[in-house]
């Protein structure tokens, strides 16, 4: 592997230059290798975390607030919330402003202020009291409501949570169930109040879900079905692998794309999605029919066009989109076209035309190899037969394993060959793009010879031979 | 269906009993979730005078979700659209389960007060109210004349 990742790491030191203002960036060659060697031993320290292990960063983040505010916890926890889990924040603002409007842009009751509380629910005489969700009237011990005084029985919380949680996924921003009370709901009276042990999951996921997004330094794994969340201690462009075995980039969470920055990426797959080189090609191989603006292609030689539209029918001439009449008569001056506009009009559409045989060149190769890419994750089932079939050869367990590690690299190498052409697409035309062109041939060539060996069937005669090369090929 | 919940059954009374002025829901004798609501036109607005009529239906999770309510009568309103669909904070994001139905009703009374213009669903109602409101209030009540007050059609 190291000849060809080599071949390519010298070609890919311009991703991490500064240059990024600029869409057409050129490539800095002859950066000093110190700085690429840096690059690639210098370490990246991150950490795969569990659900269990991100709760568990969550009531660490709490109790550090708590040992200097010294607040409940639970209005400690929607405080953190309120401003993203940003403890500096917090403490910042809990020391500068007001703390009456503090708590209330947060949401939560001023917990200083408790004693003073005017609302607090008054028992009428019969000892019994109506909820004004279901209209009923309970004993006070079925009651209950939080700080700002609004009380209602405990199913109806159950209720009203469960629709806010399940309905409207809504968790560490329920709001009292009172009209215009906007005091939140926090997380032990939620879990006091559910009965439903499916909703009381929900709501964790919902809780940590917030907890992951709004912090920086934390991204999920945007694996199918993984669970797990990285820690990072700085935002960077760099890849990190998941508990489960995705690689992936920290910053931007799509597949780790070696050397297209993010941003690139970003915009190329924009402007894959999006239908600007279509738009292009119409530009650059149609007309519009002067009378109806139908759109035509023109498919044969003859000038004489007539719109096949069939409420239109109109006949014009292709070069001068003038009507067709005169150009069988003596006054025919198509021929006379102001040359200048003429040849403005045929230099656009010659740029279109060859902007989108460029994009369509990169775009081919790119897509060619991540069709590639699928289709090797189909070979991890054959070289699994293939490895038990050469172990029954009288090869070892041990002296097997090349095979599947080979198939990783091939899997690496097509992914970093798929995001080469949309590096190269954003490159400008140099020498250095020379240069970076010849790596990757460099890079295309030893892949697709991997690749071959790895399908070619294996025979007892051949095995040693195939490891031989094999191995040589991953090298 | 169910068996209706004991909190309908007790505001449907309680509607019965203590009626609010200017305000009638009455229960379909079919469906006791959908209730024929008639609004008087408030005191002072361009609707005054007029009976507008209103459907009104409690969803299956009511009240934990807010009540459908729709105009039948015909009003020029600029927060009140041409199928009767009302734009109105409380019966979407703003719902809450401790509100009822004479709460709605008595909100929507309150719409009739105090249109507002800057929150529009009828485009074009909204667009004369504020360009010109003399015009447009001029419009309300000839709709309401039109449309609110013809007895025959109630």
């Amino acid at each position: 592997m190291d000849s060809d990742e080599e071949s390519f790491g010298k070609s890919d030191s311009g991703h991490n230059s500064p240059t990024d203002d600029e869409d057409d960036f050129p490539m800095e060659m002859d950066q000093p290798p110190v700085k690429e060697k840096a690059m690639e031993t210098d370490e990246y320290p991150y950490e795969t975390l569990t659900t269990e292990n991100i709760v568990q960063t969550m009531i660490d983040c709490i109790d550090d607030i708590n040992s200097v505010l010294n607040l409940p916890k639970t209005t400690t926890r929607i405080l953190l919330n309120h401003f993203k889990w940003d403890k500096e924040k917090l403490l910042e603002r809990y020391f500068e402003s007001n703390q009456e409007k503090f708590f209330r842009d947060a949401h939560v009751v001023n917990p200083f202020n408790k004693p003073k509380l005017k609302n607090k629910p008054k028992v009428p005489s019969s000892g019994l009291e109506e909820c004004e969700i279901c209209l009923s009237t309970f004993p006070p011990n079925m009651m209950t409501g939080l700080e700002c005084g609004h009380r209602f029985c405990t199913n109806c919380w159950g209720e009203y949570l469960t629709t806010k949680i399940m309905e409207e996924g809504l968790g560490q921003t329920i709001a009292c169930a009172a009209h215009n009370c906007d005091i939140l709901v926090d997380d032990v009276t939620v879990t006091k109040l559910v009965p439903d042990l499916r909703v009381k999951v929900k709501y964790q996921l919902l809780i940590t879900n917030s907890f992951v997004e709004c912090n920086r330094l934390l991204r999920w794994c945007p694996s199918v079905d993984c669970t797990c969340a990285i820690k990072v201690q700085y935002v960077e462009y760099r890849p990190v692998q998941c508990r489960c075995g995705h690689i992936f980039c920290f910053q931007c969470g799509e597949n780790w794309h070696d050397p297209v920055q993010c941003r690139i990426l970003k915009k190329w797959i924009k402007k894959c999605d999006d239908d600007s080189e279509t738009s292009n090609w119409i530009a650059a191989n149609t007309k519009e029919c002067p009378n109806c603006n139908v759109t035509i292609e023109k498919n044969g030689g003859c000038n004489h066009m007539v719109c096949k539209n069939q409420s239109c029918k109109y006949d014009f001439c292709w070069v001068c989109l003038g009507p067709w009449e005169p150009h069988g008569s003596s006054w025919y001056n198509c021929n006379r076209y102001d040359e200048d506009e003429a040849k403005a009009a045929r230099d656009a559409q010659e740029r279109l035309r060859s902007s989108l045989a460029r994009y369509l060149h990169y775009y081919n190769r790119y897509m060619n190899h991540m069709q590639s890419l699928k289709f090797e994750h189909k070979l991890y089932a054959s070289v699994k037969e293939k490895m038990e079939e050469m172990q029954q050869h009288n090869m070892s367990w041990i002296e097997v394993q090349f095979l599947k590690k080979a198939v990783d690299i091939l899997c690496q190498c097509r992914q970093t060959l798929m995001y080469t052409y949309v590096f190269a697409y954003y490159l400008k035309k140099n020498n250095q793009l020379l240069i970076f062109e010849d790596n990757q041939k460099d890079l295309e060539s030893a892949t697709e010879t991997l690749s071959e060996y790895l399908e070619r069937d294996i025979t007892s005669e051949n095995l040693a031979d195939i490891k031989q090369k094999v191995q040589d090929k991953y090298r | 269906m169910a068996a209706l919940p004991r909190r309908i059954i007790k505001e449907a009374q309680r509607l019965q009993l203590e009626p609010v002025p200017g305000i009638s829901a009455v229960p379909d004798e079919q469906n006791a979730r959908y209730f024929h609501v008639i609004v008087t036109g408030p005191a002072d607005s361009p609707f005054e005078g007029g009976l507008f009529k209103l459907e009104l239906f409690l969803p299956e999770d009511y009240p934990m979700s807010a009540p459908k309510v729709r105009f039948i009568t015909k009003i020029y309103h600029p927060n009140i659209d041409r199928l009767g669909r009302i734009c109105l904070d409380i019966l979407k994001d703003k719902w809450s389960p401790a509100l009822q139905i004479r709460t709605v009703l008595l909100s929507i009374q309150a719409l009739l007060s105090a249109p507002n213009p800057d929150d529009p669903l009828a485009n074009d109602v909204a667009d004369l109210w504020k360009a010109n409101e003399a015009e447009a209030i001029r419009n309300a009540r000839e709709w309401t004349q039109r449309y609110a007050m013809d007895t025959t059609s109630m």
